[in-house]
């Protein structure tokens, strides 16, 4: 069935031999029409799986660079609808990469769980990361996905100790997003030995892969955290591009992700 | 009454038989920090192991009769506590003048624009800050909007040795300038946000990635009856002295309870600070002033009543958004009012039918605030300028042996310069 064919999509993005590259961008920005020529880019560049940001006014999580973002795509009129067609025609061109819609709470449950959950499957979406609902409110959404076979993929960080975990780990899928800093996204980055102590951590509690996020920019540091985690996260450092070059950054963005997606390659 | 130090959970206990039936409407929150199908936890998973912290905290503090003696004695030695409870009899009689025959109820103010500081806010401050302190907490941070906020935040961090930041909205700065100044003496390093439309949102936005960043030393000290579990019930809380002192002193006065109480929303705390001991007193009907701005139809801060359930700030309220969930920017003249959520309480008492709701204009409330100083010789806040005006609407239609009691939650000073610009004066 449908829900196999996603999880599918997710689990077999990360290969044995090498960490997977995840990318993250802001759907939208500069506007929605320039956005799937980005995602293109990032696939070409050589990205494994594609976050894409759905754009929320207050990103209480993010620091200035995805904040920026938000506003832009905002400012340019983007919608709900126009970020569903964005997935939808990714999923048409690109029909094995998995793809991940990322964001807050209010504007995935506004027309309430159900209606997000079946909107995800329509898209091909295949799964969600939402920032603002912790496993204590899951219920308001994690249900309705999980329904329909659309991961729910969870977060843990550098404050979630072992009590919690478990909690963290049940119902999980897709992978476990590690957030390797306690802070908002795209300005710290957290050392390397903290960054292996955590996966090692992590990896005791659960099958999921595992990948690392939050400050991530340069291919020395994918490198560094490819030879430790199953994925590595970056976002900021490509929204950064995208805001210098606007509707011209698909180029940018491709040769950028190449020199990250390189790193990996040759990390193990 | 000060005297007596009952932990706060037994202080709760005790008001009205009441309590214990499952009918209350003093209950809430459940465990999960739900007041029906609103309030909750909803925050990044760093922040979840931290107010988790914090409520175990929460919980401990409230059987310690330490707790609630150091509580009380800093209420009523420092803020100044109980805040007196004023019969006004000359707006009362300006009101009657346009009520028909038998109409024009008693108007009576609880005065917490006296506390230490001239608002409510610091009830709430002296409480969070001891919680800070039994956490071992040492540095603070807080959004506001008015500034009294982050006035009152900046002298309890003052009073305790503690360094404070308060973000607060650029808009606001501007037009809050006395305040800013106030906490700039008081100590505080002050955060102008430039992001959103600069006001109490944003500053709300800043000051929660600031304590995701610093989650090891920092107490976020928040100013209302909102955001993530346990907040909006510790305000409650600490705020509830409002109505627990008007309750006892109104009795005491009159030998009867308050027909109606009215109150201005913000967030809500000076609100549910005065409804929430009188919840289970069914004889009391109770009425919340959202800001209504240009009107309803224009730009405005009425949550309830021109928004609809949705998440922001940690929690499931009643919010002013579009179709698509996006937040839409609140305007009220009153910067304590210009948010466009509420304390999820207030939006389950709303949906309960206890409360009832309804908003007053900028202009309707810059009217109050003139009619308040000339009848009673108070220049209120225009945060409570707004429940003043919807006092005079509601005591026409009552009658002359009925009460009316409102919240007379902040004084104006802070306010002349945004007065003074409305009325088109130069000071
Ligand atoms: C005097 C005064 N009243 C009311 C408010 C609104 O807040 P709340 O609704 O939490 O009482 C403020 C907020 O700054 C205030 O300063």
């Amino acid at each position: 069935m449908n829900g196999d064919r996603f999880l599918n999509r997710l689990s077999n993005a990360f290969p044995t031999d090498r960490a997977a590259l995840v990318t993250f961008v802001t759907g939208g920005d500069p506007s929605a029409a320039d956005t799937g020529a980005i995602l293109d880019a990032l696939v070409e560049g050589g990205a494994d799986i594609i976050e894409l940001g759905m754009p929320f006014t207050d990103p209480m999580a993010d620091g200035p660079a995805i904040q920026a973002a938000n506003i832009r795509s905002l400012k340019a009129g983007t919608k709900t609808a126009d970020l569903l067609n964005i997935a939808t025609a990714f999923r048409q061109r690109h029909p094995t990469v998995p793809l991940v819609l990322m964001g807050y709470a209010n504007p995935m449950t506004i027309r309430g769980a159900e209606w997000f959950a079946d909107a995800c499957v329509q898209a091909g979406v295949d799964g969600v990361i939402c920032v603002d609902i912790p496993v204590e409110e899951d219920d308001s959404l994690g249900d309705s996905l999980r329904a329909k076979d659309v991961a729910v993929i969870r977060l843990a960080t550098p404050t979630t100790d072992a009590a919690r975990l478990p909690n963290i780990l049940k119902n999980a899928s897709g992978f476990l997003y590690y957030v390797s800093v306690a802070g908002i996204t795209g300005l710290q980055q957290a050392a390397q030995a903290s960054i292996q102590e955590a996966v090692t951590r992590l990896k005791a509690g659960t099958d999921l892969p595992v990948a690392v996020g939050f400050g991530v920019r340069t291919p020395e540091q994918a490198d560094d955290i490819a030879r430790v985690a199953d994925g590595v996260v970056v976002g900021s450092a490509i929204v950064e591009i995208i805001a210098k070059h606007g509707a011209d950054a698909p180029p940018h963005v491709k040769a950028y992700v190449k020199s990250l997606s390189d790193a990996i390659r040759s990390a193990r | 009454m000060w005297t007596e130090s009952l932990p706060f959970a037994k202080r709760f206990a005790h008001m009205t038989k009441q309590d214990k039936l499952s009918n209350s409407f003093r209950n809430q929150p459940d465990d999960r920090g739900h007041f029906g199908q609103f309030g909750g936890r909803y925050v990044a998973e760093t922040l979840m192991p931290l107010i988790l912290d914090l409520e175990k905290h929460y919980r401990a503090a409230q059987a310690d009769p330490a707790f609630a003696e150091e509580f009380d004695d800093l209420l009523e030695h420092y803020v100044g506590r109980p805040s007196p409870l004023y019969y006004a009899e000359r707006l009362t009689d300006h009101v009657r003048k346009d009520a028909p025959a038998g109409k024009g109820a008693q108007i009576w103010f609880k005065r917490d624009e006296l506390n230490h500081t001239g608002a409510h806010k610091i009830n709430n401050c002296i409480g969070q800050i001891l919680l800070a302190k039994r956490m071992g907490k040492t540095r603070i941070i807080a959004e506001t909007g008015a500034g009294q906020h982050g006035v009152a935040t900046a002298t309890v961090c003052a009073r305790f040795g503690l360094p404070c930041v308060v973000y607060m909205g650029a808009t606001d700065v501007v037009r809050q300038k006395p305040n800013l100044f106030r906490m700039k003496l008081l100590g505080a390093e002050v955060i102008s946000v430039e992001s959103g439309s600069g006001t109490l949102k944003d500053a709300m936005n800043d000051a929660m990635r600031d304590w995701v960043a610093n989650v090891d030393d920092t107490f976020y000290i928040i100013g209302t009856a909102a955001g993530p579990h346990p907040y909006p019930e510790l305000v409650r809380d600490f705020q509830s002295v409002i109505g627990r002192e008007a309750r006892e002193q109104m009795l005491e006065r009159t030998g009867r309870l308050p027909d109606m109480l009215v109150a201005a929303i913000g967030g809500g705390s000076n609100a549910i600070g005065l409804f929430h001991p009188f919840l289970d007193d069914p004889e009391v009907e109770m009425l919340g002033i959202e800001a209504a701005g240009h009107g309803l139809d224009k730009e405005h801060a009425a949550s309830l009543a021109g928004g609809k359930p949705g998440i922001l700030h940690g929690n499931k309220t009643y919010l002013l958004q579009d179709e698509d969930g996006q937040i839409d920017e609140a305007h009220s003249i009153s910067a304590g009012l210009d948010y466009p959520g509420i304390g999820p309480e207030h939006s389950w008492l709303k949906e309960s039918g206890r409360v009832r709701y309804d908003s007053v204009t900028d202009t309707e409330a810059l009217e109050a605030f003139q009619l308040l100083c000339s009848t009673e010789g108070i220049i209120p806040a225009l945060e409570p300028s707004h429940a003043i005006a919807a006092v005079a609407r509601e005591a026409v239609k009552m009658d002359k042996d009925q009460i009316i009691l409102a919240n007379l939650c902040g004084r104006g000073d802070k306010d002349i310069f945004t007065v003074a610009e409305a009325l088109g004066t130069e000071i």
